[in-house]
This record gives C-alpha cells, sequence and structure tokens, in this order.
C-alpha cells in the first residue's frame, strides 16, 4: 500500500495532470446531477483552497478568513447584479480586482504580526465582515435574509444554467488555477514566499522585500476566494451571510493542512476529505460534524505532513529515514 | 452618566467571564504556543453539565436552592479538567513536535467533536437553568445604577478564581515551573522539570475555570445551546490577545476592557454592532501594540 | 571616499550601551576585521549597517549614500550581503535554491510575467539558475545543489552562506565569524577564499574570534569592547596597542591576542 502510493507519488506531474483532467472531463457522463454537485461544491473550495495554498502553504502566513474573500465576492457580484443591472461577466472582475485590493489593504498593516496574532485578526476580519452583512450595512446586503434573484453567468448568449455547465466552468477554473500557480510557484516570487517562510529575516537580509512579498501571497489568495464567491452566487442565485461564516474558513484550512501544505495534489484530496466525504454521509446526520472532527484529529495524528504532502516536505521526510539507516 | 457606571457594571460582570476563560487560552499558549481552539467548547460544556448538575439535584428531590450551586459547580469543574487533560493526551500530546499546523486542525477538530457530542446528547434545543438557582433581587448603587445579587456573586467568584490561579503561579514551586516551561522546553527540562506533567496541569486548570465561567454564564443569561462556545470563545480569545498572550494578568485585564468595551458600546452605539466594536477593539490594539497590552516585546536574538 | 563610512554610530538596548559612538571607514577592496570580547558590540554593528536595527545616534553612509532608516531588503540591494553569525539558511529548501535567493534583488519579474511566462522572464530565471550555479562552482559545493540545505555538513552550511551573499552581487560582504566551528585546514581554506573574493573586487568586513584568521588575513583590524572602539590599525598595530592586550588579557577569555601569526 506504501509502495503504491510512493510510486504513484513519484509519476511524473506531466501524466497525472492530464490524467486527472481527462477523468474530471468524462464524469459528467457517469454521475447523476447530485453528485455532479457535490463535485461543483467541491470544486468552488478548492478554489478557495487553492488561494489559500499561496498564503498559508507558499508564504507560510496563518489565514483563518478565507470565508469572509468568497462572501465579499459573491456579495458583489450580488449587489452589482441585483441593484444596477451589471452582468456576472462583468461583475467577476469587478468582484476579483475589489477582493484583491481589500486582501491589499487588511493584510498590509497586519503582516508584521507574529503568526498567531495574524491568524487572529484574519477571524476578526471575517466576522467584521459577516457582521456588516447581517446587519445590512449601507442597506444593500439584505441583513441576515442575504439577496436572492442573482443572475447565472452568462457569455455572448450563453447562460451558464445546468448543473452539468457548472461543472464544466468550475472544472475550467480550477485548471486554468492550477497552472497558474503551478508557474507562480516556480517563480522568482513564488521562490520569495517560500524564503519568507523559512527565515523571514534571512530572506530580508538577502534582498527580498518581505512586506511586500507577503501581501502579494494574500492579494492573490483573496482575488481566488472571490472569484469562487462569484461561482458560488451565480449557480446558487441566493446568497446569505452564512457563507462568510467561520467554519467556512476553517474548512478551507483545513483542506490545505489535511492534504499537505503547499501541496496542489493534496488540495484535490483535502476537499474530498472536508466536503464530498461529509456530504455523502449526510445520513450520519447531526454526528456528521463530530466524525469530521475526529477524522481530523486522527488524520494530523497519523499522517501530520497530510494526504500527499509537498515535495519539500516529502524531501525531508525521505531525508529523515536515510538519515536513520 | 447613570447609564455609563450601569454599563460599565455590566461590561465588567462579562468581562469577568471573558476573563476566565482567556485565562484558559492564555495558559495553553503560554506552555505550548498553540491556539487551543477546543477551549470554547470546552467552556459550553460547562453551561451543560451545570445545566445538568442542576437538573440531577431536582430530580433526585435534593434541597434546591442557590447553594446548590456549589457542589455542582466544584463537579463541573472536576469533570472539564479532565475532559480537558485527555484532550491534550488524545489530540495534542501525539502532535508535539510536528510543527505549528497540525495541531491547529486537531484543535479545530476537537472542538468539532465537542460541539457535536452537545448538540446529540442534549439536543439543538435552547437549555434554561432553573429558577430556584438564582437569586433575585438587586441593589441599588446610586442613582438609578442597579446591580444585581447574582452579578455580584459571580463577579466575586471569578475574580477569587482569578486571584487564587495568580498567587499559585507566582508563589508557589510548581507556578514557577508553570512559567518556566512556557518560557523553553528543553531548559525547563534540563532544570528537572517534568515538562508533560506541567503541560497536563495547565490543561486541567484551563479548562477548569473556563467550565465555571460557563456554568455562570449560563446562570447569568438563563438559557444557551450548542453554539454558545463558538462566540464566546472567539470573544475570550480576543481577551486574551488583548492582553497580551501567554500573560496570565493580560488576559484578566484583557476580559475586563473587552467587557467594558462591549457594554459601552452596545449601550451607546446598537446593541448589534457589539461583536464587530469587540473585533475591530483587536485590531487596533494590536495595530498599535503588537504584542498586546501587556505582552512583552520580543527581541529576537541574532 | 571610503566604501562604508560609519560615524557615531550609537545603539542601547533598554538602557545597556550596546554600540557607543563608534567611527569607522573602509576602503573599496579592502578586508576589515573586527575583534573584541564577547558582547562587545561587534554583532550589533553589523546589524546596524544591514539595517536589522536602527540606530539611536549617528550616520552610516555606504558609497556616499545614507543608510540610515533603509530597510534590511533596500540595503541588501544597495550592495551590502552579508552572512550571519548562527547560520540561517532556509534549512527546508535545495542548496541551488537557497543561493537562487541572492539573486531575488537582482530580478525584476512579478506575478503577471511568472504567471505568463513571458520570453523575458524565462531568460531571467535561466539567469538567476546560472549565476546561482556559478557561485555553486566557486565555493566548491555543486555536488550539493540538490541536498536540502539542513541536511549539509556544518562547514558546508556556511560555505553555501557565503554562496548566498555572494549571489546578490554584493561590494561590500559582511561575514559574521565564518571561521567558528571550522577546522585547522577548513580555516586556511577560508583565508584563502577571502582573499579570492577580494580579488574579484569585493570589499570584506569581518568578525572573527580567530586570530590566526583575523591577523592573517585583514588590511585593517578594528577592535570593540563594551561598545566602544579602542583601537584601530594594522593587525601589528592593533596586536602591539597596550588597550587592546588589557582589554583582553583583562579577562578571564579563551581568546587571546597574544596567538601570534
Amino acid at each position: 500500500m506504501r509502495d503504491l502510493f510512493l510510486r504513484v507519488r513519484r509519476l511524473p506531474g506531466r501524466y497525472v495532470s492530464p490524467a486527472f483532467l481527462v477523468a474530471a472531463l468524462l464524469l459528467p457522463v457517469a454521475l447523476d446531477n447530485y453528485l455532479l454537485a457535490v463535485l461543483w461544491q467541491a470544486g468552488i473550495y478548492i478554489l478557495m483552497a487553492l488561494g489559500l495554498t499561496i498564503i498559508v502553504g507558499y508564504a507560510g502566513l496563518f489565514q483563518l478568513g478565507q470565508a469572509a474573500f468568497y462572501a465579499i465576492g459573491a456579495y458583489t457580484v450580488a449587489i452589482l447584479n441585483l441593484y444596477l443591472g451589471v452582468p456576472i461577466i462583468l461583475g467577476l472582475p469587478i468582484a476579483v480586482i475589489l477582493a484583491g485590493a481589500l486582501g491589499y489593504l487588511v493584510s498590509r498593516p497586519i503582516l508584521h504580526l507574529r503568526g498567531d496574532y495574524l491568524a487572529i485578526v484574519t477571524i476578526a476580519f471575517g466576522e467584521i465582515v459577516r457582521m456588516l452583512l447581517v446587519n445590512n450595512v449601507f442597506g444593500v446586503t439584505g441583513g441576515a435574509n442575504g439577496l436572492s434573484g442573482i443572475a447565472q453567468l452568462s457569455l455572448f448568449g450563453f447562460t451558464f444554467d445546468s448543473i452539468v455547465k457548472n461543472y464544466y466552468l468550475v472544472v475550467a477554473c480550477v485548471a486554468l488555477t492550477i497552472i497558474g500557480v503551478q508557474r507562480l510557484e516556480n517563480s522568482r516570487l513564488g521562490r520569495a514566499w517560500t524564503y519568507v517562510r523559512e527565515d523571514e529575516l534571512a530572506a530580508e537580509a538577502m534582498g527580498v522585500d518581505t512586506v511586500h512579498v507577503k501581501a502579494v501571497a494574500f492579494v492573490l489568495g483573496s482575488a481566488l476566494a472571490s472569484l469562487a464567491g462569484v461561482l458560488y452566487a451565480s449557480r446558487i442565485t441566493v446568497i446569505s451571510p452564512d457563507i462568510g461564516r467561520f467554519l467556512e474558513s476553517v474548512i478551507v484550512f483545513c483542506i490545505v493542512v489535511l492534504g499537505g501544505t503547499g501541496s496542489l495534489p493534496g488540495v484535490f484530496l483535502g476537499a474530498f476529505g472536508m466536503v464530498v466525504l461529509p456530504e455523502l454521509f449526510r445520513f450520519v446526520k447531526d454526528w456528521r460534524d463530530g466524525l469530521v472532527g475526529l477524522a481530523m484529529v486522527l488524520m494530523m495524528i497519523f499522517r501530520p505532513a497530510g494526504l500527499w504532502p509537498s515535495r519539500r516536505v516529502a524531501l525531508e521526510l525521505s531525508g529523515a529515514e536515510e538519515g536513520e539507516t | 452618566m447613570e447609564l455609563f457606571v450601569q454599563n460599565i457594571i455590566n461590561g465588567l460582570t462579562i468581562g469577568a467571564f471573558y476573563a476566565l476563560v482567556a485565562l484558559g487560552y492564555t495558559m495553553v499558549y503560554g506552555v505550548l504556543k498553540l491556539i487551543n481552539f477546543a477551549h470554547g467548547d470546552l467552556f459550553m460544556w460547562g453551561a451543560y453539565l451545570g445545566w445538568a448538575g442542576l437538573s440531577l439535584v431536582a430530580l433526585l428531590g435534593l434541597k434546591q436552592g442557590v447553594w446548590a450551586l456549589i457542589p455542582v459547580v466544584i463537579l463541573v469543574m472536576a469533570t472539564l479538567a479532565l475532559l480537558g487533560a485527555l484532550i491534550e493526551r488524545a489530540a495534542y500530546r501525539p502532535l508535539r513536535s510536528a510543527g505549528r499546523l497540525p495541531p491547529i486542525v486537531s484543535a479545530l477538530g476537537a472542538a468539532f467533536i465537542l460541539e457535536s457530542l452537545a448538540r446529540n446528547i442534549f439536543g439543538a434545543s435552547y437549555k434554561t437553568y432553573p429558577g430556584w438557582a438564582e437569586v433575585t433581587g438587586s441593589i441599588t448603587v446610586v442613582g438609578g445604577v442597579t446591580v444585581g445579587v447574582m452579578q455580584i456573586i459571580a463577579l466575586i467568584a471569578s475574580l477569587l478564581l482569578m486571584a487564587i490561579l495568580y498567587l499559585f503561579v507566582n508563589y508557589t514551586q510548581v507556578g514557577t515551573a508553570m512559567r518556566a516551561v512556557s518560557l523553553d522546553h528543553d531548559t525547563a527540562r534540563l532544570m528537572g522539570i517534568d515538562v508533560n506533567r506541567i503541560i497536563t496541569l495547565v490543561f486541567l486548570i484551563g479548562p477548569a475555570l473556563g467550565g465555571a465561567a460557563g456554568l455562570m454564564v449560563a446562570v447569568r443569561y438563563g438559557s444557551f445551546d450548542f453554539t454558545l462556545g463558538w462566540t464566546f470563545g472567539l470573544k475570550a480569545f480576543i481577551a486574551a490577545i488583548l492582553g497580551g498572550i501567554g500573560n496570565i494578568p493580560g488576559a484578566m485585564l484583557g476580559g475586563m476592557i473587552l467587557g467594558a468595551v462591549e457594554s459601552l458600546g452596545a449601550g451607546y452605539i446598537s446593541p448589534q454592532w457589539k461583536d464587530v466594536i469587540a473585533y475591530v477593539l483587536l485590531v487596533v490594539i494590536l495595530l498599535a501594540r503588537p504584542t498586546g497590552l501587556l505582552g512583552e516585546r520580543v527581541a529576537e536574538k541574532l | 571616499m571610503p566604501l562604508l563610512q560609519v560615524s557615531g554610530l550609537t545603539k542601547s538596548f533598554g538602557g545597556l550601551m550596546a554600540v557607543h559612538n563608534v567611527d569607522l571607514a573602509i576602503e573599496t577592496g579592502q578586508i576589515m576585521g573586527m575583534i573584541g570580547p564577547n558582547g562587545a558590540g561587534k554583532t550589533t554593528v553589523f546589524n546596524l549597517i544591514t539595517g536589522i536595527y536602527r540606530p539611536d545616534r549617528g550616520q552610516i553612509r555606504f558609497d556616499g549614500r545614507n543608510l540610515v532608516g533603509l530597510a534590511p531588503h533596500v540595503i541588501a540591494e544597495a550592495g551590502i550581503a552579508r552572512t550571519f553569525q548562527t547560520i540561517r539558511l532556509f534549512p527546508n529548501l535545495t542548496v541551488l535554491e537557497n543561493v537562487m535567493a541572492g539573486r531575488h534583488c537582482r530580478s525584476r519579474a512579478g506575478v503577471v510575467a511568472a504567471l505568463l511566462r513571458s520570453p523575458r522572464q524565462r531568460a531571467e530565471e535561466a539567469d538567476i539558475r546560472r549565476q546561482a550555479e556559478q557561485q555553486l562552482r566557486f565555493m566548491n559545493i555543486w555536488h550539493f545543489r540538490n541536498e536540502l540545505a539542513k541536511n549539509l555538513p556544518y562547514g558546508d552550511q556556511r560555505r553555501v552562506e557565503v554562496a548566498r551573499a555572494l549571489a546578490t552581487a554584493p561590494r561590500l560582504l559582511i561575514l559574521d565569524e565564518p571561521a567558528a566551528g571550522l577546522n585547522e585546514q577548513e580555516s586556511a581554506a577560508l583565508m584563502a577564499l577571502i582573499r579570492q573574493i577580494r580579488e574579484m573586487g569585493i570589499t570584506i568586513f569581518l568578525i572573527e574570534h580567530d586570530m590566526k584568521v583575523v591577523m592573517g588575513v585583514s588590511d585593517r583590524v578594528v577592535v570593540l569592547d563594551n561598545g566602544s572602539k579602542i583601537a584601530e590599525g594594522t593587525p601589528a598595530e592593533v596586536q602591539a596597542n597596550p588597550q587592546v592586550i588589557e582589554a583582553y588579557l583583562g579577562r578571564e577569555d579563551e581568546e587571546r591576542i597574544s596567538y601570534h601569526v
């Protein structure tokens, strides 16, 4: 079993990713609409988790308020659409840029805080956003009931009005994001993130503008969460402040860590564990959260590096094993 | 002016509860550098266990009255102490050397478990404490300012618990060992301190105080449900950070300030913005003093 | 004009005067050594020059430019690179990735360039790698390039740190106790290396406790005691200075100035 796992891991990425993509494209043939909707939901979380991978996995920053940016994306397109009649396709870039800008404004003054302090400020920010939505800020958020009647995404007369279409839309977004994140990881900026994560002071002394680099990670991560929020709002067409709950941020955070912090395949496994499995286990009803919690504890005890550790973590582990023999 | 004084008094009462819960966060953070996300739910369990204890008193036909609270509080504190130590043993100790992220996920998992258990055991509906467990009546301080007797009892009980903890940590040998462990595990070990035992002790004390607070909050507000732990826990954690995390007097100060500010905000601005005010206060204080009000400024040794 | 001109440099940490009124001048192409008993404030001087601490008083001019108040990364970009007394590599990154860090401030590509993989970005990436590899070869650690930094022997970790600093293409290289923990043979190699780096036109400022190394390699030596400069001159002058001898002999210290070359 372990051998098999290691062998799969060693398969070059250039085979795994296309095979995975083909499988993802063929799935609608085999699955009913309910299961597709579950996978669509997982795709939404994967987008958020990819954003968080940049922030937590690469730059090593503690962000526990990712759902706030998700909610900001969803509410931005919804408000633009409902009050100003802006179509979703135009609202999308606005929502993404707005979330990115907010990510910058929020993170910039707090980036010098030590790890756990940063975490708690992002939690607080998430709660502030949620409370603003609940309290119907500027009278446009619909209060605790939220907003309904949001238009669906439509592009050159083609409307994403079915689950199959939306599923493909999410698959396309995830695929493009993966390519983008991989390119970033293997770039000057991606390396700078890892330098900051490994030793911030040494990075700074070697000429890395650490504050700037961290802020960029926040901006990109927030923008991706916002994109996920836009896709969510335009399919479900009804949103409420609940989408910005701390619990949502926790789920995204756990997807990243359970999968293997900083590992892209890990994000998929994490989303499977945190989103798809709980959905399939609906019949356990109120025990579901408890079982998820138990699984989280056990997973961390038995696989602290995650289901599919990132290359670096894997290297570390193999290095330790060599050291022992 | 009356409104102001009244708000301050109400704020300090709630602030004392925040402080009690904040102590659990801050002590655990001190020794493990871990945000114990399960702590808020242990606090919530305090409310449930207190409710269960009082129900048992009624069920067994024992003498009903406010004095029944005393054995119940003691039992609740003892049970939660054991529960806290159990969680540390099962969910945190195996991850001691696993880096920063895995223990956090494990703590969140433990919180989910505690919440789910409460929901399934006690049900999702609101629980109400029996009226006979409460002392009604209030004292008029000056003018229109009144303070409930129960409020005074709760405040005194909280302050008493905090005073005992403060004396314990600062003036006993075990307390000194605790402070040593929070500075440096390895050095503490070299000095002959059993680090694991100290950590267990912290997980006994913190949840016990949190449980007492849970019970008192439930008595004070009458009713609660299984979501009590989250909001209150987060606020208490904010209180711990306000005061400077890892710092015991800081947690007390942070709790009091948070309670007072929140209460004033609710009174003068609007109750629905109460939580937002608490979060904004956190951000503002951290921007001005990145390590909290009483937190030491950590200079990195190069 | 000296490459680095420090005047009246003062820094205290909560009442404790770590550096007091220190003047220094390092000419281009010089190797300057700094010695002094433990706690004399040597590393603090380095941290002040590289912007990690901000001086309470005093001036730091590098090639005429005022460095006080600049962030460390700006100072690195201006041409000052350093190593640390306690090695500070990126432990879980490979040696090559570590050294590539030095090229960060000499390259420009941002988010958009990385996402689009523009020809310019790819050329820059290739250049970063080439320059880093060149330093690996120069420092004789090429064979370690794919190892994780933390798995290297101590002496080789020091070499990676120097390679990383050199990759920033500095004009002034600051070495904080480069010979610490090295054996006699390694120290000799280090001295040769330091001279070789100077031949490349890089000015060097080093703290060193190993008197054989510091006296053997430095053109000039400054001596710090209790945060103040007590002597400066050629190695021979410094060794003959009565104040210096007193500073060292007056203490129960294993480092002795009488350790002649």
